[in-house]
Protein backbone atom coordinates (compact mmCIF):
# COMPACT_ATOMS: atom_id res chain seq x y z
CA UNK A 1 0.00 0.00 0.00
CA UNK A 2 1.75 3.44 -0.69
CA UNK A 3 2.52 4.78 2.34
CA UNK A 4 0.77 8.30 0.83
CA UNK A 5 -2.64 6.53 1.90
CA UNK A 6 -1.44 6.61 5.23
CA UNK A 7 -2.32 10.47 6.17
CA UNK A 8 -5.34 9.34 5.88
CA UNK A 9 -6.10 7.22 8.42
CA UNK A 10 -3.87 9.40 10.74
CA UNK A 11 -5.91 12.18 10.10
CA UNK A 12 -9.15 10.76 10.53
CA UNK A 13 -7.63 9.32 13.38
CA UNK A 14 -6.20 12.48 15.16
CA UNK A 15 -8.01 15.48 13.67
CA UNK A 16 -11.05 13.73 12.31
CA UNK A 17 -10.95 15.88 9.14
CA UNK A 18 -12.09 12.76 7.09
CA UNK A 19 -14.15 11.12 9.51
CA UNK A 20 -18.10 11.20 9.10
CA UNK A 21 -19.93 13.52 10.17
CA UNK A 22 -21.87 12.82 13.25
CA UNK A 23 -26.17 13.14 12.57
CA UNK A 24 -26.17 14.63 16.26
CA UNK A 25 -24.55 15.32 19.51
CA UNK A 26 -24.09 12.92 21.97
CA UNK A 27 -25.70 14.02 25.74
CA UNK A 28 -24.11 12.03 28.00
CA UNK A 29 -25.50 13.25 31.27
CA UNK A 30 -29.58 14.39 32.13
CA UNK A 31 -30.17 17.70 33.18
CA UNK A 32 -33.06 17.82 36.24
CA UNK A 33 -34.95 19.86 34.21
CA UNK A 34 -36.08 20.51 30.88
CA UNK A 35 -38.90 22.77 29.60
CA UNK A 36 -40.27 19.90 27.10
CA UNK A 37 -39.65 16.41 27.69
CA UNK A 38 -40.35 14.43 24.60
CA UNK A 39 -41.68 10.11 25.35
CA UNK A 40 -39.93 8.42 22.10
CA UNK A 41 -37.32 9.51 19.58
CA UNK A 42 -38.98 8.02 16.32
CA UNK A 43 -39.79 10.24 13.54
CA UNK A 44 -42.71 12.16 15.59
CA UNK A 45 -41.05 12.75 18.47
CA UNK A 46 -37.87 13.96 16.68
CA UNK A 47 -39.83 16.58 14.53
CA UNK A 48 -42.02 17.62 17.15
CA UNK A 49 -38.71 18.79 19.19
CA UNK A 50 -37.60 20.27 15.83
CA UNK A 51 -40.43 22.50 15.40
CA UNK A 52 -40.53 23.08 18.58
CA UNK A 53 -37.29 24.25 18.51
CA UNK A 54 -37.40 26.35 15.04
CA UNK A 55 -40.62 27.24 14.97
CA UNK A 56 -41.66 28.07 18.78
CA UNK A 57 -38.00 28.85 20.04
CA UNK A 58 -38.30 26.10 22.49
CA UNK A 59 -35.03 24.67 23.01
CA UNK A 60 -34.53 23.08 26.21
CA UNK A 61 -36.02 20.17 25.52
CA UNK A 62 -35.36 16.65 25.92
CA UNK A 63 -35.95 13.82 23.56
CA UNK A 64 -36.30 9.95 25.42
CA UNK A 65 -35.77 6.48 23.97
CA UNK A 66 -35.64 3.68 25.61
CA UNK A 67 -33.84 1.65 22.45
CA UNK A 68 -32.39 3.28 19.97
CA UNK A 69 -32.70 6.18 17.20
CA UNK A 70 -35.94 5.77 15.82
CA UNK A 71 -35.68 1.77 16.15
CA UNK A 72 -39.51 1.58 16.17
CA UNK A 73 -41.75 1.90 13.60
CA UNK A 74 -40.36 4.96 11.99
CA UNK A 75 -37.33 2.34 11.00
CA UNK A 76 -39.81 -0.65 10.04
CA UNK A 77 -42.32 1.27 7.97
CA UNK A 78 -42.30 0.42 4.07
CA UNK A 79 -42.84 4.71 3.80
CA UNK A 80 -45.52 5.11 1.74
CA UNK A 81 -46.39 8.99 1.66
CA UNK A 82 -50.09 9.73 -0.26
CA UNK A 83 -53.09 12.26 0.57
CA UNK A 84 -55.76 10.43 -0.93
CA UNK A 85 -57.70 9.95 2.22
CA UNK A 86 -61.29 9.84 2.62
CA UNK A 87 -62.90 12.41 5.24
CA UNK A 88 -62.25 15.59 4.34
CA UNK A 89 -60.41 16.18 8.23
CA UNK A 90 -58.05 13.69 7.01
CA UNK A 91 -56.90 14.64 3.61
CA UNK A 92 -56.36 18.32 4.45
CA UNK A 93 -53.75 16.80 7.10
CA UNK A 94 -52.42 14.41 5.36
CA UNK A 95 -52.17 17.70 1.95
CA UNK A 96 -50.07 19.65 4.68
CA UNK A 97 -47.34 16.87 5.32
CA UNK A 98 -47.16 16.18 1.70
CA UNK A 99 -46.46 19.82 1.24
CA UNK A 100 -43.73 20.16 3.78
CA UNK A 101 -42.34 16.82 2.36
CA UNK A 102 -41.71 18.38 -0.94
CA UNK A 103 -38.66 20.94 0.98
CA UNK A 104 -37.59 18.53 3.69
CA UNK A 105 -34.70 17.54 2.06
CA UNK A 106 -33.61 21.33 2.03
CA UNK A 107 -34.67 22.57 5.18
CA UNK A 108 -33.03 19.74 7.28
CA UNK A 109 -29.93 19.46 4.60
CA UNK A 110 -29.84 15.67 4.24
CA UNK A 111 -31.43 13.37 1.49
CA UNK A 112 -35.11 12.03 2.36
CA UNK A 113 -35.27 10.65 -0.85
CA UNK A 114 -38.67 12.15 -1.28
CA UNK A 115 -39.59 10.58 -4.52
CA UNK A 116 -43.05 11.03 -6.23
CA UNK A 117 -43.88 7.59 -7.94
CA UNK A 118 -47.04 7.60 -8.59
CA UNK A 119 -50.17 5.60 -6.70
CA UNK A 120 -52.74 3.19 -7.76
CA UNK A 121 -55.67 1.72 -5.19
CA UNK A 122 -56.57 -0.92 -7.16
CA UNK A 123 -60.88 -2.67 -7.52
CA UNK A 124 -61.47 -5.27 -7.50
CA UNK A 125 -65.35 -4.95 -6.36
CA UNK A 126 -68.27 -2.88 -7.04
CA UNK A 127 -67.97 -1.88 -3.15
CA UNK A 128 -64.26 -0.90 -4.09
CA UNK A 129 -65.01 1.29 -7.25
CA UNK A 130 -67.47 3.10 -5.26
CA UNK A 131 -65.19 4.07 -2.76
CA UNK A 132 -62.85 5.13 -5.07
CA UNK A 133 -65.05 7.66 -6.56
CA UNK A 134 -66.01 8.83 -3.37
CA UNK A 135 -62.33 8.91 -2.51
CA UNK A 136 -61.90 11.03 -6.21
CA UNK A 137 -64.05 13.17 -5.48
CA UNK A 138 -63.19 14.40 -1.96
CA UNK A 139 -59.69 14.69 -2.98
CA UNK A 140 -60.54 17.03 -6.04
CA UNK A 141 -62.45 19.17 -3.57
CA UNK A 142 -59.31 19.84 -1.54
CA UNK A 143 -57.26 19.90 -4.14
CA UNK A 144 -55.64 16.48 -4.22
CA UNK A 145 -54.70 14.68 -7.85
CA UNK A 146 -56.60 11.98 -7.58
CA UNK A 147 -58.81 10.29 -10.18
CA UNK A 148 -60.63 6.95 -11.29
CA UNK A 149 -59.05 5.13 -14.17
CA UNK A 150 -59.93 2.11 -15.82
CA UNK A 151 -57.88 -1.39 -16.53
CA UNK A 152 -56.47 -0.41 -20.17
CA UNK A 153 -55.10 2.83 -18.07
CA UNK A 154 -53.84 1.22 -15.21
CA UNK A 155 -51.72 -1.15 -17.93
CA UNK A 156 -50.41 1.97 -19.64
CA UNK A 157 -49.18 3.93 -17.06
CA UNK A 158 -48.04 0.55 -15.01
CA UNK A 159 -47.12 -1.80 -17.65
CA UNK A 160 -46.11 -5.04 -15.51
CA UNK A 161 -49.37 -5.35 -13.73
CA UNK A 162 -51.38 -8.15 -14.79
CA UNK A 163 -54.98 -6.74 -15.55
CA UNK A 164 -55.85 -10.18 -17.26
CA UNK A 165 -59.65 -11.90 -16.42
CA UNK A 166 -58.01 -15.14 -15.63
CA UNK A 167 -57.45 -14.32 -11.73
CA UNK A 168 -59.16 -14.88 -8.30
CA UNK A 169 -60.35 -11.02 -8.54
CA UNK A 170 -60.49 -9.06 -11.72
CA UNK A 171 -58.60 -5.31 -11.83
CA UNK A 172 -62.31 -3.18 -12.10
CA UNK A 173 -60.21 0.22 -12.06
CA UNK A 174 -58.01 2.03 -9.66
CA UNK A 175 -58.38 5.26 -7.72
CA UNK A 176 -54.88 7.11 -9.18
CA UNK A 177 -53.17 9.52 -7.01
CA UNK A 178 -50.16 10.51 -9.33
CA UNK A 179 -48.51 12.48 -5.80
CA UNK A 180 -48.15 8.99 -4.36
CA UNK A 181 -44.39 8.59 -2.95
CA UNK A 182 -41.62 7.42 -1.13
CA UNK A 183 -39.07 8.46 1.08
CA UNK A 184 -36.41 7.38 3.28
CA UNK A 185 -37.49 6.40 6.33
CA UNK A 186 -34.11 6.73 8.54
CA UNK A 187 -32.81 9.95 6.65
CA UNK A 188 -36.44 12.11 8.21
CA UNK A 189 -35.37 10.32 11.80
CA UNK A 190 -31.60 11.50 11.25
CA UNK A 191 -32.36 14.57 9.81
CA UNK A 192 -34.76 15.86 12.33
CA UNK A 193 -32.36 14.52 14.85
CA UNK A 194 -29.35 16.44 13.50
CA UNK A 195 -31.19 19.67 13.27
CA UNK A 196 -33.02 19.84 16.76
CA UNK A 197 -29.94 18.51 18.36
CA UNK A 198 -28.43 21.98 15.80
CA UNK A 199 -31.20 24.04 18.33
CA UNK A 200 -29.78 22.69 21.20
CA UNK A 201 -32.09 19.76 21.97
CA UNK A 202 -30.83 16.68 24.01
CA UNK A 203 -31.72 13.16 22.70
CA UNK A 204 -31.12 10.39 25.25
CA UNK A 205 -30.91 7.12 23.72
CA UNK A 206 -31.24 4.29 26.16
CA UNK A 207 -33.67 5.93 28.77
CA UNK A 208 -36.97 4.81 29.15
CA UNK A 209 -39.77 6.49 30.73
CA UNK A 210 -41.41 3.86 33.32
CA UNK A 211 -43.21 6.56 35.44
CA UNK A 212 -44.81 10.00 34.62
CA UNK A 213 -44.77 12.59 37.31
CA UNK A 214 -48.55 14.03 38.28
CA UNK A 215 -49.29 16.10 40.70
CA UNK A 216 -53.20 18.08 41.11
CA UNK A 217 -54.11 16.74 37.90
CA UNK A 218 -50.64 18.66 35.93
CA UNK A 219 -47.48 16.90 34.56
CA UNK A 220 -44.10 17.85 36.09
CA UNK A 221 -41.79 14.96 34.92
CA UNK A 222 -40.98 11.44 33.97
CA UNK A 223 -39.07 9.00 36.02
CA UNK A 224 -36.71 7.16 33.85
CA UNK A 225 -33.93 3.84 34.46
CA UNK A 226 -31.55 6.42 34.50
CA UNK A 227 -33.03 8.90 37.02
CA UNK A 228 -36.17 11.63 37.41
CA UNK A 229 -36.51 14.74 35.39
CA UNK A 230 -38.75 17.62 35.79
CA UNK A 231 -40.77 19.00 32.83
CA UNK A 232 -42.62 22.04 32.23
CA UNK A 233 -44.21 20.00 29.43
CA UNK A 234 -44.84 16.29 28.47
CA UNK A 235 -45.63 14.75 25.42
CA UNK A 236 -45.52 11.03 24.48
CA UNK A 237 -45.36 10.01 20.92
CA UNK A 238 -44.45 6.00 21.48
CA UNK A 239 -46.76 4.71 18.48
CA UNK A 240 -47.08 0.59 19.31
CA UNK A 241 -46.09 1.49 23.68
CA UNK A 242 -48.78 4.65 23.38
CA UNK A 243 -51.53 2.44 25.86
CA UNK A 244 -48.67 1.78 28.53
CA UNK A 245 -47.12 5.12 28.51
CA UNK A 246 -50.30 6.96 28.68
CA UNK A 247 -51.07 4.63 31.62
CA UNK A 248 -48.65 5.93 33.26
CA UNK A 249 -50.35 9.07 33.32
CA UNK A 250 -53.68 7.32 34.25
CA UNK A 251 -55.29 7.70 31.10
CA UNK A 252 -56.93 4.52 29.06
CA UNK A 253 -56.81 5.38 24.97
CA UNK A 254 -59.32 3.88 22.70
CA UNK A 255 -56.07 1.94 20.88
CA UNK A 256 -54.82 -1.81 20.49
CA UNK A 257 -51.20 -2.74 19.38
CA UNK A 258 -51.36 -5.12 16.73
CA UNK A 259 -48.71 -6.05 14.85
CA UNK A 260 -47.79 -5.04 11.08
CA UNK A 261 -46.13 -6.98 8.81
CA UNK A 262 -43.77 -6.00 6.06
CA UNK A 263 -40.85 -8.00 3.69
CA UNK A 264 -38.53 -7.09 0.65
CA UNK A 265 -37.51 -8.88 -2.09
CA UNK A 266 -33.82 -9.13 -3.55
CA UNK A 267 -33.01 -5.98 -5.09
CA UNK A 268 -33.69 -6.52 -9.05
CA UNK A 269 -32.62 -3.49 -11.68
CA UNK A 270 -36.44 -1.10 -11.73
CA UNK A 271 -39.55 -2.86 -12.79
CA UNK A 272 -42.03 -0.84 -11.48
CA UNK A 273 -42.31 2.89 -10.97
CA UNK A 274 -45.50 3.31 -8.93
CA UNK A 275 -46.88 2.17 -5.79
CA UNK A 276 -49.26 -0.26 -5.94
CA UNK A 277 -52.11 -1.18 -2.74
CA UNK A 278 -54.99 -3.73 -3.34
CA UNK A 279 -57.45 -2.66 -0.81
CA UNK A 280 -60.09 -5.94 -1.09
CA UNK A 281 -56.65 -8.25 -1.77
CA UNK A 282 -54.96 -6.63 1.53
CA UNK A 283 -51.88 -6.02 -0.31
CA UNK A 284 -49.36 -3.61 -1.31
CA UNK A 285 -46.03 -3.05 -3.45
CA UNK A 286 -43.38 -0.48 -4.87
CA UNK A 287 -39.90 -1.35 -5.05
CA UNK A 288 -36.89 0.56 -3.79
CA UNK A 289 -34.54 2.66 -4.88
CA UNK A 290 -32.04 0.19 -4.84
CA UNK A 291 -34.27 -2.46 -6.22
CA UNK A 292 -35.78 -4.20 -3.73
CA UNK A 293 -39.70 -5.09 -3.84
CA UNK A 294 -41.04 -3.82 -0.45
CA UNK A 295 -44.44 -5.32 0.08
CA UNK A 296 -47.10 -5.44 2.90
CA UNK A 297 -50.88 -5.87 3.80
CA UNK A 298 -53.04 -5.46 6.64
CA UNK A 299 -52.23 -5.78 10.38
CA UNK A 300 -51.98 -9.56 11.60
CA UNK A 301 -55.43 -10.68 12.77
CA UNK A 302 -54.75 -10.73 16.97
CA UNK A 303 -53.22 -7.70 18.89
CA UNK A 304 -49.52 -8.65 20.10
CA UNK A 305 -46.77 -6.68 21.78
CA UNK A 306 -43.93 -8.28 19.99
CA UNK A 307 -42.68 -7.75 16.27
CA UNK A 308 -42.38 -11.14 15.18
CA UNK A 309 -42.47 -12.69 11.87
CA UNK A 310 -45.23 -15.27 10.66
CA UNK A 311 -45.09 -17.46 7.57
CA UNK A 312 -48.76 -16.96 7.65
CA UNK A 313 -48.35 -13.30 6.55
CA UNK A 314 -45.94 -14.07 3.72
CA UNK A 315 -48.00 -17.01 2.15
CA UNK A 316 -51.40 -15.19 2.39
CA UNK A 317 -49.04 -11.99 0.69
CA UNK A 318 -47.60 -13.75 -2.25
CA UNK A 319 -50.93 -15.35 -3.35
CA UNK A 320 -52.15 -12.61 -4.26
CA UNK A 321 -49.25 -10.89 -5.41
CA UNK A 322 -48.38 -13.02 -7.81
CA UNK A 323 -51.86 -12.99 -9.73
CA UNK A 324 -51.11 -9.08 -9.51
CA UNK A 325 -47.50 -9.11 -10.68
CA UNK A 326 -47.14 -12.85 -11.94
CA UNK A 327 -42.83 -12.06 -12.31
CA UNK A 328 -42.47 -12.21 -8.95
CA UNK A 329 -42.53 -15.53 -8.79
CA UNK A 330 -38.87 -15.24 -9.87
CA UNK A 331 -37.75 -13.45 -7.16
CA UNK A 332 -36.71 -14.74 -3.45
CA UNK A 333 -37.95 -13.02 -0.37
CA UNK A 334 -34.70 -11.06 1.48
CA UNK A 335 -35.69 -10.04 4.59
CA UNK A 336 -39.54 -9.81 6.35
CA UNK A 337 -39.97 -7.71 10.11
CA UNK A 338 -42.94 -6.43 11.71
CA UNK A 339 -43.81 -3.20 14.08
CA UNK A 340 -46.63 -2.74 16.32
CA UNK A 341 -48.94 -0.44 15.16
CA UNK A 342 -51.48 1.30 17.38
CA UNK A 343 -54.68 1.13 16.12
CA UNK A 344 -57.48 3.42 16.65
CA UNK A 345 -61.17 2.39 15.38
CA UNK A 346 -61.09 4.59 12.91
CA UNK A 347 -58.32 4.73 11.47
CA UNK A 348 -57.35 8.18 12.27
CA UNK A 349 -54.57 9.15 14.81
CA UNK A 350 -55.54 10.48 18.45
CA UNK A 351 -53.62 14.01 19.37
CA UNK A 352 -52.98 17.04 21.29
CA UNK A 353 -54.61 17.70 24.42
CA UNK A 354 -55.25 15.29 27.24
CA UNK A 355 -57.66 15.75 30.52
CA UNK A 356 -54.04 16.15 32.44
CA UNK A 357 -52.46 19.40 32.26
CA UNK A 358 -48.99 19.77 30.73
CA UNK A 359 -49.43 16.46 29.23
CA UNK A 360 -49.60 16.18 25.12
CA UNK A 361 -50.28 12.97 23.04
CA UNK A 362 -49.31 12.03 19.62
CA UNK A 363 -50.58 8.40 19.02
CA UNK A 364 -53.01 6.05 17.24
CA UNK A 365 -50.57 5.96 14.21
CA UNK A 366 -51.19 2.72 13.44
CA UNK A 367 -49.97 1.67 10.04
CA UNK A 368 -50.13 5.29 8.28
CA UNK A 369 -48.27 7.84 10.23
CA UNK A 370 -44.81 7.80 8.41
CA UNK A 371 -46.69 9.99 6.02
CA UNK A 372 -47.59 12.06 8.63
CA UNK A 373 -44.22 12.78 10.41
CA UNK A 374 -43.62 16.23 9.49
CA UNK A 375 -47.19 18.19 9.67
CA UNK A 376 -47.39 16.21 13.00
CA UNK A 377 -44.55 17.23 14.53
CA UNK A 378 -45.03 20.68 13.17
CA UNK A 379 -48.63 20.47 14.43
CA UNK A 380 -47.92 18.96 17.95
CA UNK A 381 -45.15 21.76 18.88
CA UNK A 382 -47.98 24.39 18.05
CA UNK A 383 -49.74 22.45 20.54
CA UNK A 384 -47.60 22.08 22.99
CA UNK A 385 -45.70 25.56 22.19
CA UNK A 386 -49.32 27.56 22.88
CA UNK A 387 -51.32 24.85 24.90
CA UNK A 388 -54.25 25.17 22.45
CA UNK A 389 -55.55 22.50 20.32
CA UNK A 390 -54.93 23.50 16.81
CA UNK A 391 -57.77 23.67 14.24
CA UNK A 392 -56.03 21.47 12.17
CA UNK A 393 -55.88 18.98 14.47
CA UNK A 394 -59.35 19.40 16.48
CA UNK A 395 -61.11 16.33 14.21
CA UNK A 396 -58.35 14.17 15.88
CA UNK A 397 -58.68 15.58 19.61
CA UNK A 398 -59.04 12.14 22.27
CA UNK A 399 -62.79 13.54 23.17
CA UNK A 400 -63.95 12.63 19.93
CA UNK A 401 -65.24 9.06 20.72
CA UNK A 402 -66.98 10.44 24.02
CA UNK A 403 -69.13 12.34 21.59
CA UNK A 404 -69.38 9.50 18.31
CA UNK A 405 -67.69 12.18 16.02
CA UNK A 406 -64.89 9.84 14.74
CA UNK A 407 -63.27 10.15 11.39
CA UNK A 408 -63.91 7.33 9.48
CA UNK A 409 -60.74 6.43 7.44
CA UNK A 410 -61.09 2.45 7.47
CA UNK A 411 -61.81 2.80 3.54
CA UNK A 412 -58.43 4.23 2.48
CA UNK A 413 -56.28 3.30 5.32
CA UNK A 414 -57.05 -0.40 6.11
CA UNK A 415 -54.19 -1.75 3.86
CA UNK A 416 -51.55 -0.99 6.01
CA UNK A 417 -49.41 2.00 4.82
CA UNK B 1 -48.55 -23.00 11.82
CA UNK B 2 -49.78 -21.88 15.24
CA UNK B 3 -52.25 -23.69 17.12
CA UNK B 4 -55.33 -22.60 19.47
CA UNK B 5 -57.72 -25.21 21.63
CA UNK B 6 -61.13 -24.25 21.08
CA UNK B 7 -62.62 -25.65 24.32
CA UNK B 8 -65.58 -27.07 22.09
CA UNK B 9 -63.51 -28.59 19.10
CA UNK B 10 -60.29 -29.57 20.35
CA UNK B 11 -56.85 -28.21 18.60
CA UNK B 12 -56.93 -26.12 15.56
CA UNK B 13 -55.12 -23.95 12.97
CA UNK B 14 -54.94 -20.22 14.72
CA UNK B 15 -56.46 -19.22 11.42
CA UNK B 16 -59.86 -20.78 11.82
CA UNK B 17 -60.06 -18.48 14.96
CA UNK B 18 -61.25 -14.51 14.77
CA UNK B 19 -60.05 -12.35 17.56
CA UNK B 20 -62.71 -10.50 19.72
CA UNK B 21 -60.76 -8.40 22.04
CA UNK B 22 -60.48 -7.69 25.81
CA UNK B 23 -62.87 -9.20 28.54
CA UNK B 24 -64.43 -5.54 29.59
CA UNK B 25 -66.91 -5.55 32.60
CA UNK B 26 -70.31 -5.00 31.89
CA UNK B 27 -71.92 -1.86 32.01
CA UNK B 28 -75.45 -1.23 32.42
CA UNK B 29 -77.00 1.19 29.46
CA UNK B 30 -79.68 2.19 31.52
CA UNK B 31 -78.03 3.52 34.68
CA UNK B 32 -74.44 4.20 33.31
CA UNK B 33 -73.53 8.37 32.28
CA UNK B 34 -73.06 8.61 28.49
CA UNK B 35 -69.17 9.04 29.50
CA UNK B 36 -69.34 5.75 31.00
CA UNK B 37 -70.95 4.05 27.54
CA UNK B 38 -68.54 5.61 25.46
CA UNK B 39 -65.60 4.73 27.31
CA UNK B 40 -66.91 0.89 27.20
CA UNK B 41 -67.26 0.86 23.89
CA UNK B 42 -64.25 2.75 22.60
CA UNK B 43 -61.57 2.44 25.29
CA UNK B 44 -58.94 -0.56 25.61
CA UNK B 45 -56.73 -1.75 28.36
CA UNK B 46 -54.16 -2.65 25.33
CA UNK B 47 -52.09 -4.37 28.16
CA UNK B 48 -49.05 -5.92 27.32
CA UNK B 49 -48.91 -8.90 29.33
CA UNK B 50 -51.58 -11.38 30.54
CA UNK B 51 -54.60 -10.48 29.17
CA UNK B 52 -57.92 -12.47 29.18
CA UNK B 53 -59.84 -12.08 25.65
CA UNK B 54 -62.99 -13.03 23.75
CA UNK B 55 -62.03 -15.76 20.70
CA UNK B 56 -64.57 -17.18 17.85
CA UNK B 57 -64.06 -20.08 16.63
CA UNK B 58 -65.38 -19.27 13.33
CA UNK B 59 -66.54 -22.34 11.41
CA UNK B 60 -68.62 -23.60 14.15
CA UNK B 61 -69.54 -19.97 15.23
CA UNK B 62 -68.02 -20.79 18.71
CA UNK B 63 -67.28 -17.55 21.24
CA UNK B 64 -65.26 -18.22 24.03
CA UNK B 65 -62.69 -17.67 26.46
CA UNK B 66 -58.89 -17.46 26.35
CA UNK B 67 -55.58 -15.74 28.21
CA UNK B 68 -52.68 -15.02 26.20
CA UNK B 69 -49.34 -13.24 25.85
CA UNK B 70 -49.77 -10.49 24.37
CA UNK B 71 -45.68 -10.16 25.07
CA UNK B 72 -44.96 -13.79 23.84
CA UNK B 73 -47.58 -14.66 21.62
CA UNK B 74 -48.70 -17.47 24.18
CA UNK B 75 -51.56 -18.75 24.32
CA UNK B 76 -51.90 -20.09 28.17
CA UNK B 77 -55.41 -21.55 28.41
CA UNK B 78 -58.86 -21.60 26.36
CA UNK B 79 -62.11 -21.78 28.10
CA UNK B 80 -65.74 -22.01 27.57
CA UNK B 81 -68.20 -19.09 28.79
CA UNK B 82 -69.61 -21.25 31.44
CA UNK B 83 -66.16 -22.48 33.13
CA UNK B 84 -64.90 -18.41 32.73
CA UNK B 85 -68.41 -17.39 34.51
CA UNK B 86 -68.21 -19.94 37.04
CA UNK B 87 -64.93 -19.08 37.71
CA UNK B 88 -65.33 -15.46 37.90
CA UNK B 89 -68.34 -15.97 40.06
CA UNK B 90 -70.36 -14.12 38.11
CA UNK B 91 -74.11 -15.45 36.83
CA UNK B 92 -73.88 -16.84 33.21
CA UNK B 93 -76.14 -14.66 30.53
C1 LIG C 1 -44.48 -2.68 8.63
C2 LIG C 1 -44.99 -1.27 8.71
C3 LIG C 1 -45.23 -0.57 7.53
C4 LIG C 1 -45.71 0.74 7.58
N1 LIG C 1 -45.87 1.42 6.41
C5 LIG C 1 -46.24 2.71 6.42
C6 LIG C 1 -46.30 3.45 5.21
O1 LIG C 1 -46.02 2.92 4.12
N2 LIG C 1 -46.70 4.74 5.27
C7 LIG C 1 -47.02 5.35 6.44
O2 LIG C 1 -47.39 6.51 6.44
N3 LIG C 1 -46.92 4.68 7.64
C8 LIG C 1 -46.54 3.38 7.64
N4 LIG C 1 -46.43 2.69 8.83
C9 LIG C 1 -46.76 3.38 10.10
C10 LIG C 1 -45.57 4.20 10.59
O3 LIG C 1 -44.40 3.42 10.59
C11 LIG C 1 -45.78 4.71 12.03
O4 LIG C 1 -47.08 5.22 12.19
C12 LIG C 1 -44.78 5.82 12.37
O5 LIG C 1 -43.48 5.43 12.01
C13 LIG C 1 -44.85 6.14 13.84
O6 LIG C 1 -43.77 6.97 14.18
P1 LIG C 1 -43.52 7.39 15.67
O7 LIG C 1 -42.37 8.30 15.69
O8 LIG C 1 -44.80 7.87 16.24
O9 LIG C 1 -43.23 6.00 16.41
P2 LIG C 1 -41.92 5.06 16.49
O10 LIG C 1 -41.02 5.26 15.33
O11 LIG C 1 -42.41 3.68 16.76
O12 LIG C 1 -41.17 5.64 17.75
C14 LIG C 1 -41.64 5.43 19.05
C15 LIG C 1 -40.45 5.33 19.97
O13 LIG C 1 -40.90 5.34 21.31
C16 LIG C 1 -40.00 4.58 22.06
N5 LIG C 1 -40.62 4.22 23.34
C17 LIG C 1 -41.65 3.37 23.58
N6 LIG C 1 -41.92 3.29 24.89
C18 LIG C 1 -41.05 4.13 25.52
C19 LIG C 1 -40.82 4.49 26.89
N7 LIG C 1 -41.55 3.97 27.88
N8 LIG C 1 -39.82 5.37 27.17
C20 LIG C 1 -39.06 5.89 26.17
N9 LIG C 1 -39.24 5.59 24.86
C21 LIG C 1 -40.21 4.72 24.54
C22 LIG C 1 -39.68 3.39 21.17
O14 LIG C 1 -38.44 2.79 21.53
C23 LIG C 1 -39.65 4.03 19.78
O15 LIG C 1 -38.35 4.34 19.34
C24 LIG C 1 -45.98 1.37 8.83
C25 LIG C 1 -45.74 0.66 10.02
C26 LIG C 1 -45.24 -0.64 9.97
C27 LIG C 1 -44.98 -1.37 11.25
Amino acid sequence: MPFALLKYATRSAFKGDHAAERHFRLSPDLKPTYDVVIIGAGGHGLAAAYYLATRHGITNIAVLDKGWLAGGNTARNTTIVRANYLTPEGVAFYKESVDLFRSLSNELDINVMYTERGHFTLAHTDAAMNTARWRAEVNKHMGVSSEVIGPDDVKRICPTINVSDDVHYPIMGALYHPPGAIARHDAMAWGYAKEAARHGVEIHTQTGVNRILIENGRAVGVETNRGTIHAGRVLQAVAGSSSVVANMAGLKLPIRTIPLQACVSEPVKPILDQIVVSGSLHVYISQSARGEMVMGGATDAYGLYSTRSTLDFKESLMAHMLELFPFMGELKVLRQWAGMADMTPDFSPVMGLTPIENFFIDAGWGTWGFKATPVSGLRMAECVATGRQPDLLKPFALDRFGSFDLVGEKGAASVGH
Amino acid sequence: MKIMICPVNGPRNIAEFAWGGEVKPDVDPVTCTDQDWTDHLFLEANIAGIVTEWWLHTPTNTWFIARRNTLTDEILETMTLDAYYTREGAISA
